[in-house]
């Protein structure tokens, strides 16, 4: 799927990707990141 | 996954529309990504947050995923996520991926 021009939600996780870091990624390829987020899920 | 992350998804999908957004997890744990992708496709699972009930059917893909990787700046993808992809169980994470697309 071509992210380009979509709207992403980056839904990471503290004890793997933060939300942050998937954003960041994301805005490299021409996604516009809508949601930021960085669960615990214990 | 958390109620308040369920409602601002919701609200989300309401305003730009569920073909035009997509989820990227980062989650390694295979039940955090089952829960996190059943509740942005089918619902949430647990039946008490804002999208109980509500199958919003959204694509839902993990950064580690070649389809998403390619499309990164190498760079940027090293940078953030490189190391991180290499502690983890990267491998499981696509195999879970792929399992909880094909339902």
């Amino acid at each position: 799927m071509e992210l380009r021009g979509k709207k992403a939600i980056a839904i990471g996780e503290r004890d793997a990707v933060p939300g942050e870091a998937i954003a960041e990624c994301l805005t490299s390829a021409g996604v516009e990141v809508v949601m930021t987020r960085t669960e615990c899920f214990v | 996954m958390d109620p308040e992350n369920q409602g601002r998804i919701k609200q989300l999908v309401d305003e730009h529309g569920a073909d035009n957004v997509v989820v990227v997890l980062g989650a390694a744990d295979a039940e955090a990504l089952e829960v996190a992708a059943e509740t942005v496709t089918e619902g949430d699972p647990a039946f008490v947050g804002p999208l109980a009930g509500v199958q919003l059917g959204l694509p839902v893909m993990h950064i580690f995923e070649d389809e998403v990787k390619d499309q990164i700046d190498p760079a940027v993808y090293d940078t953030n996520v490189g190391f991180l992809e290499m502690t983890l169980d990267a491998d499981s994470v696509r195999e879970v991926m792929g399992r909880v697309r094909r339902g």
